[in-house]
């Protein structure tokens, strides 16, 4: 009876249209079921992988170099290989995953943050403080956000907290675009109407009008946002300047399998690839399904 | 009338859309022939089937339309069964079209020069410099001034009015045998309307080709063509010469668009309208299209279909009960 | 068209100074270079005395100045690791990366822009279904596990290609070049691909959205009604329509291409600046990473430059004023 309720409470909110298209999109509903698998891997995991790859203790050298179960030499239950220090391979991924989405998540929910707040003080402040948001925003959009990742973390070192700092610096533009525009159609409307109400209740009016507005662009784009910060984080860890090994994510860990590539141990750094492609497809997929059904504008 | 040279027969030509809703019969089993430096009008309202026809005529029907069946007979050629190579050296060459909406039907991101020499590039063999000539020659043809500065310009550079004088320039540029134009003036200003139809008449004496006239307007019709063929739903319900159309015995269709025309009619306290709407195509009715509407109609017309029928030689109706009132107005 | 040139050229300068001041701020704060250029045994004397000659006893600004004027010189210091000038070590890397981007670039017109419009123009035949799908993984592929894939399978496994380094350089019009031999070329081809297969894929995707709503547009209809050839349509008309978003895209890009050239020539060992980057920030050699960053931001700006007078001249509507 409550989720029927919960349905029909968010089928309100995006209209039934979305409900019904969405049923009728395979896509859609295939990229909901494979991000859902990937998320409960990742919370629930570990409790069923065959050891915990990163307590030391739990490493046997003699278990190192396995290939995947299908290949001769093969041994259970290190079902995708073991790499050179015995480490198995689908726990390291399933551990890694966790590190790689938790650092996404935390990532676009930080920037989001960011940029929504900066695209309310543009909007409603408007004068200076949007001229030098608006400024630095298109500066920022100027360059590649990968070469704005390395310089921050060529300059701070590599650390989890770093990523996600760089994350949020890269990732607020968008965010505060949509805001912006948002706050100055709904101040257009405030002022014509409301020229009695002054100072900070014009502000509180201001953002509950503008926040539900937004909320379907915001949707649409942190989608789109988680897909390209994992493979950022990846590629930062991938160089090695990324997440440290102590607790490696899935870009860490093909970092380390390149090390073994050459010898032919193909197995340790494209499983963990093979895995970020899987949830970057997913979350594209959806992210894509979501931006044609609910704001075709941001194309 | 007799004398003039037969350039295109239609012979039960049918053009369907085939849509996921079911198909619609734009263009449903029509015939009608065209003579040399006639004007032919196509009359009816929107979605009436007069557009579909046009484009039929050098088969320019996209997916998920295509011609069914039936023949397009042009200089002993069947238009329908070409394909596209062979439709390609009469488009724009023998047969062109004018759009109707002079704002969208140019190229913004080319000069005028460019567009208006493409049909001479395609189809005659003329040298860089003939080309040049013959479009300056073409822009005078259609009253523009300053042609030389005009083929520089691009699209956005001009008013609607001189776009479309442009269109036309670029559907007469290799001496068409015939000109399909549809609903030339609509998207005009009316001030401009009425220059545009002159020029049109004009030019088609002038180069003597014959021009199929597609508008909704019947006052448009009566100023410009020689004969018409009134569309209803897919299908000629009437065709013959336009002064007798217009004054004399008709179908009742035809009738209420006459009548609709402001001044036709001596009572002018009231604007005369044709009840009730056009019909959904993807339901059409088993008997007479038009039924539904008719204050004539009676059992027979719910039941079957009518055929066109002569009245004399040049003019034929598809109606049970054709009415017998006789317009005192000329 | 010539205040439009000056208005855009004040604003290259001061995004320049703006990130100059960026670069020198963030790699001022960050530690002290000092313990990079004394030995460990050095007394306070000797620090001193280096502090005293790096000028870092100056206050900021200060500092920052002379770090402009000497920027302006292409003076950003002598490499730690390499006691070279830092620019210089750029600029000797930079033919060897503006190799791989060339043919990457190249690639990418070619393949992206013919394919987005086989795929504009049939939407729904098998071949473009083919093409949209492979577009999709293009886009949601890392380069770097593309890079790895293709090591294994073209080196390792296959051994038709070679994995790692340039191949002979030979002098064509005066730029040292690996492209003139073939066996140059082996070395440039996985690199150039890993590069180039995500940009190959996105403006696929852009050129087919492009194509499609322009095919739908009047103009079209008219072109066909004038007999014109279905080639002709297409390339003729549509695709000027189509090229203005991009021309943006292909700059922004353009941009990206050289940024990850970082990572691509870290996997293939590729003797270029993107790999000097790498290993100066592993190393913490500062001066080719402020040197690094100013010269690209410099570069993108020039691009960004060129793609707007581009813009112009493709669409006539456009009013530079």
């Amino acid at each position: 009876m409550d989720n029927t309720k919960k349905i029909s409470k968010l089928g309100a909110i995006f209209g039934s249209e979305f409900i019904y298209n969405y049923k009728k999109s395979k896509i859609a509903i295939f990229s909901t079921i494979l991000i859902i698998l990937i998320v409960v891997i990742a919370l629930v995991g570990p409790n069923f992988t065959s050891q915990n790859p990163y307590d030391l203790s739990n490493l046997l050298l003699r278990n190192a170099n396995k290939p995947p179960i299908w290949m001769e030499g093969s041994e259970k239950p290190f079902l995708l290989g073991t790499d050179q220090n015995g480490r198995d391979m689908l726990s390291a991924i399933v551990y890694g995953s966790r590190v790689s989405l938790y650092i996404s998540l935390i990532g676009v929910v930080l920037s989001a943050a960011l940029g929504i707040t900066l695209g309310l003080i543009a909007g409603y402040f408007g004068g200076r403080f949007e001229s030098i948001i608006l400024r630095i925003a298109d500066i920022q959009l100027s360059f590649p956000s990968i070469l704005i990742a390395l310089f921050l973390m060529g300059i701070f070192g590599p650390s989890i907290r770093n990523i996600l700092i760089a994350l949020t610096l890269i990732g607020w533009v968008s965010y505060t675009r949509v805001v912006r525009g948002e706050v100055l159609s709904v101040k257009k409307k405030e002022y014509i109407e409301a020229a009695k109400i002054l100072g900070f209740s014009n502000f509180k009016i201001i953002t509950k009008q503008v926040l539900p507005n937004v909320l379907t662009s915001v949707i649409v784009i942190s989608t789109m946002r988680i897909g390209s910060f994992i493979m950022l984080e990846a590629t930062l860890s991938f160089l090695g300047i990324g997440v440290p090994m102590s607790e490696p994510s899935l870009g860490t860990l093909c970092n380390e399998g390149f090390k073994v590539l050459y010898s032919g141990l193909w197995w340790v750094s494209i499983f963990p690839g093979l895995y970020i492609v899987l949830i970057v497809m997913g979350v594209n997929l959806l992210g894509d399904f979501l931006r044609d059904e609910l704001n075709p504008k941001l194309k | 009338m007799m004398d003039k040279k037969k350039i295109l027969e239609v012979k039960n030509l049918r053009t369907y859309f085939h849509t996921f809703k079911g198909i619609v019969k734009a263009v449903d089993d029509i015939s009608f022939d065209l003579y040399e430096g006639e004007i032919l009008g196509i009359v009816g309202e929107s979605g009436g089937g007069k557009s579909i026809t046009g484009f039929s005529m050098i088969n320019l029907i996209e997916e998920p339309g295509r011609i069914e069946s039936g023949e397009i007979l042009f200089e002993g050629r069947d238009i329908a069964k070409l394909n596209q190579r062979q439709l390609n050296t009469i488009r724009g060459s023998k047969i062109s079209i004018v759009f109707q909406d002079p704002m969208t039907s140019l190229n913004p991101v080319y000069t005028i020069g460019r567009q208006l020499e493409e049909p001479l590039l395609l189809h005659t063999k003329l040298t860089k410099n003939e080309r040049y000539e013959k479009c300056i020659e073409l822009l005078n043809d259609v009253g523009i001034s300053n042609p030389e500065k005009r083929l520089k310009n691009y699209p956005y550079e001009l008013s609607g009015g001189m776009r479309q004088r442009v269109v036309i320039a670029i559907a007469l540029a290799s001496n068409p045998r015939i000109i399909i134009a549809d609903e030339p003036t609509t998207a005009l200003d009316v001030t401009i309307q009425a220059q545009i139809l002159k020029l049109l008449k004009k030019l088609v004496t002038e180069k003597n080709c014959a021009l199929i006239l597609i508008t909704h307007d019947l006052a448009v019709i009566a100023e410009m063509a020689d004969r018409v063929n009134v569309m209803y739903c897919g299908k000629i319900v009437e065709t013959g010469p336009v002064k007798e159309i217009i004054n004399s015995c008709s179908h009742p269709y035809t009738r209420g668009l006459v009548n609709s025309i402001p001044g036709i009619v001596e009572d002018k306290a009231k604007l005369h309208t044709i009840e009730g709407m056009v019909p959904n195509m993807f339901q059409l009715p088993k008997g007479c299209n038009f039924q539904p509407r008719c204050a004539y109609s009676q059992e027979i017309c719910i039941e079957q279909e009518p055929k066109l029928s002569e009245v004399n030689s040049m003019h034929s109706l598809a109606c049970f009960f054709p009415c017998k009132e006789v317009n005192n107005n000329e | 068209m010539f205040k439009f040139i000056l208005k855009r050229l004040t604003q290259m300068v001061v995004v320049l100074l703006i990130v100059s001041f960026i670069v020198f701020f963030m790699t001022s704060i960050i530690g002290n270079p000092v313990y990079n250029m004394v030995p460990e045994t050095a007394t306070q004397e000797q620090v001193d005395h280096v502090i005293r000659q790096l000028g870092l006893d100056k206050p900021l600004p200060v500092q920052y100045l002379i770090f402009l004027k000497n920027a302006l010189n292409g003076e950003f210091g002598r490499s730690y690791k390499y006691n070279r000038p830092a620019l210089g070590l750029i600029l000797e890397r930079f033919p060897a990366t503006m190799e791989i981007v060339f043919v990457a670039m190249t690639l990418t017109i070619v393949l992206g822009i013919s394919l987005g419009v086989y795929a504009g123009s049939r939407p729904k035949s098998k071949v473009t279904k083919l093409i949209m799908g492979g577009s999709l993984l293009g886009i949601s592929l890392p380069s770097f596990w593309i890079g790895m894939v293709f090591i294994y399978l073209f080196g390792v496994t296959l051994g038709w290609l070679p994995v790692s380094g340039r191949g002979p350089t030979t002098t064509i019009f005066g730029i040292n070049t690996s492209l003139g031999s073939l066996k140059g070329w082996t070395h440039v081809i996985l690199p150039s691909v890993t590069l180039a297969l995500g940009n190959i894929a996105s403006i696929i995707r852009l050129v087919r959205a492009g194509m499609m709503e322009v095919m739908k547009q009047d103009y079209i209809k008219f072109a066909k009604s004038k007999g014109a050839p279905n080639n002709k349509i297409l390339y003729g008309h549509a695709l000027k329509n189509t090229l203005i978003p991009v021309v943006t895209i292909f700059g922004l890009q353009l941009g990206g291409l050289i940024a990850f050239t970082t990572i691509t020539e870290t996997i293939f060992a590729w003797p270029g600046m993107g790999k000097l980057l790498i290993d100066s920030i592993s190393s913490l050699d500062r001066p080719i990473v402020s040197a690094y960053l100013l010269f690209a931001a410099a570069l993108f700006v020039v691009i960004n430059f060129v793609v707007d007078i581009l813009y112009a001249i493709i669409d006539p509507r456009i009013d530079l004023n």
